[in-house]
């Protein structure tokens, strides 16, 4: 038993430099398997709605863009990131990036598609 | 002196989460408590009935902030049970490790919100600030540092790699260290002790009549543990302590968790040297075939029960989740009989509490005219859209 044992670590972080970091200034690395914004290579995608299926948030919806087959238009502002849309995958066309800094002024900037006639990914501008 | 009725709640500093405590006191002295639950409810079992079973698991995984991988994983057992699914023994390792870390990280902390509670907020912003090391080694395997996103039906999501097991190695032998100084702080530093001892006290048969779970019941000398005793997981195959204590009262809570995370340490260890070899997950069917399954899991706060009953469809047709904290709430209710007014948020803190886990469903009854209502998810979710 004793009184303020913790006095001696206290003092010695008077010394220390703060465990919090200058952000947005200075920024963390994202750990290596981070799930952060699942991306969609529209290319790769067969149009299977797996993905939108088992988004347990809903965030998936599949639109049509002029071809064949629907695409998927992920809503960032929705998304758990979960992960599961990059597992149902049957073609492994999403990955989850380690982009976790998603803060947007609008809606329209947290959606991505597939623009129309074309097989690449276009993120909307905010 | 007549009798003053204090309430507590919903909304108070001393509280983290809404919930209505009445406390009847006379002077200093509380005389009775009653508590009143439904503040937080969120329909989540019910919401359950909507998603798939992929789905329902991530739903799941949400109850609660703090001990996901064990709602997640008391799911995914009663659904195997009933799909008769054999899970893979490597994946079985894995949810014990992800077990082991989440209850070293609720312990941690507790031990921070009592120290707050009593006004050491020294330890309370130490213990968190050590606790980010084992939610960094979550992060990294993981993915997430909260909502792990472990857990499938049929086993784990992700691998622990070698990598993995080097980092959590010397994760540990830092957090060793640090837990070693945290117990010697919180079990020997007067003022801390003081405020404890002898606070909160329920008596051995006390805990086992009101039906504690977990480190409540553990620390009034009820010698339980799930992992021990109805082991799931890999822990038939793991070698470990239960700890108990006999004091009851809160400072018996302290030694009884500080303990635990020292056990979960030797067990986290044990596991990656033991980690074998083989698949992480069997594929599980999209519709999992009638039937039903109970399924108990040794949260950190205690004794979690998930029930859960399929039609054969891709939806579950119930799920009803009995959170640790329900059964450890009357508990709260007995210790606060004879305690101070001062003692009243450390009492509510020292078991833990989640309460919206605990939440249970209401029923609107409306008085005038007499009518019930039971509101369907869709019902409710418009009616949270027209209000907000």
């Amino acid at each position: 038993m004793g009184l303020a044992k913790m006095l001696p670590e206290l003092i010695q972080s008077l010394f220390h430099k703060p465990a919090t970091i200058r952000f947005p200034a200075e920024r963390v690395p994202a750990p290596e398997g981070l799930r952060g914004k699942p991306v969609c290579d529209f290319s790769l995608c067969i149009g299977c709605r797996a993905c939108a299926r088992d988004c347990p948030a809903m965030a998936i919806e599949m639109a049509d863009v002029g071809e064949k087959l629907p695409k998927p238009v992920f809503h960032y502002d929705r998304c758990a990131f979960c992960g599961q849309c990059a597992d149902s995958c049957p073609k492994k066309a999403i990955t989850m990036t380690r982009e976790y800094d998603l803060a947007s002024f609008s809606r329209a900037g947290l959606t991505s598609r597939a623009r129309e006639g074309s097989q690449r990914q276009e993120v909307a501008d905010s | 002196m007549p009798e003053i009725e204090i309430p507590v709640g919903p909304q108070h500093p001393a509280l983290k989460e809404p919930e209505s405590f009445r406390f009847e006191v006379d002077g200093e002295i509380v005389k009775s408590v009653d508590i009143r639950l439904g503040y937080v409810h969120r329909g989540i079992e019910k919401a359950c009935q909507d998603r798939t079973w992929v789905q329902a698991v991530y739903l799941i995984e949400r109850i609660c902030g703090i001990c996901s991988h064990s709602h997640t994983t008391c799911f995914c057992q009663a659904v195997e049970e009933i799909a008769g699914i054999e899970v893979p023994r490597r994946a079985r390792f894995i949810r014990s490790l992800f077990g082991e870390m989440e209850r070293i990280h609720s312990h941690l902390l507790w031990l921070g919100l009592a120290g707050h509670e009593v006004g050491f907020d020294s330890l309370f912003m130490y213990a968190w600030h050590d606790r980010e090391i084992i939610l960094d080694a979550l992060e990294s395997i993981s993915g997430n540092r909260v909502n792990y996103g472990m857990n499938t039906i049929g086993g784990v999501r992700r691998d622990v790699t070698e990598k993995d097991v080097d980092e959590l190695g010397r994760a540990l032998d830092l957090l060793e260290e640090r837990v070693k100084y945290y117990t010697d702080v919180a079990l020997n530093e007067a003022t801390f002790r003081s405020r404890l001892e002898g606070v909160g006290k329920i008596t051995r048969e006390q805990a086992i009549d009101l039906g504690t779970v977990g480190p409540t019941a553990r620390s009034a000398g009820v010698d339980v543990d799930l992992r021990r005793d109805d082991p799931y997981a890999a822990y038939d195959e793991i070698p470990f302590r239960v700890i108990t204590a006999d004091g009851g009262d809160l400072l018996a809570a302290a030694v009884v968790r500080l303990g635990e995370i020292e056990e979960s340490l030797k067990i986290i260890r044990y596991i990656i040297e033991n980690l074998p070899d083989g698949p992480i997950a069997v594929k599980a069917p999209r519709r999992i075939p009638a039937g039903e399954a109970c399924s108990r899991y040794e949260a950190p706060r205690g004794e979690d029960i998930h029930y859960v009953r399929s039609g054969g469809g891709d939806k579950p047709l119930r799920v009803k989740v009995r959170a640790p904290t329900l059964a450890n709430i009357n508990a709260v209710a007995q210790s606060m009989r004879g305690a101070r007014v001062a003692d009243i948020p450390i009492i509510i803190a020292g078991i833990d509490p989640c309460f919206s886990c605990t939440d249970r469903m209401v029923r609107l009854d409306d008085v005038s005219s007499g009518r019930t209502e039971v509101l369907t998810w869709a019902q409710l979710s418009a009616r949270c859209r027209a209000s907000r």
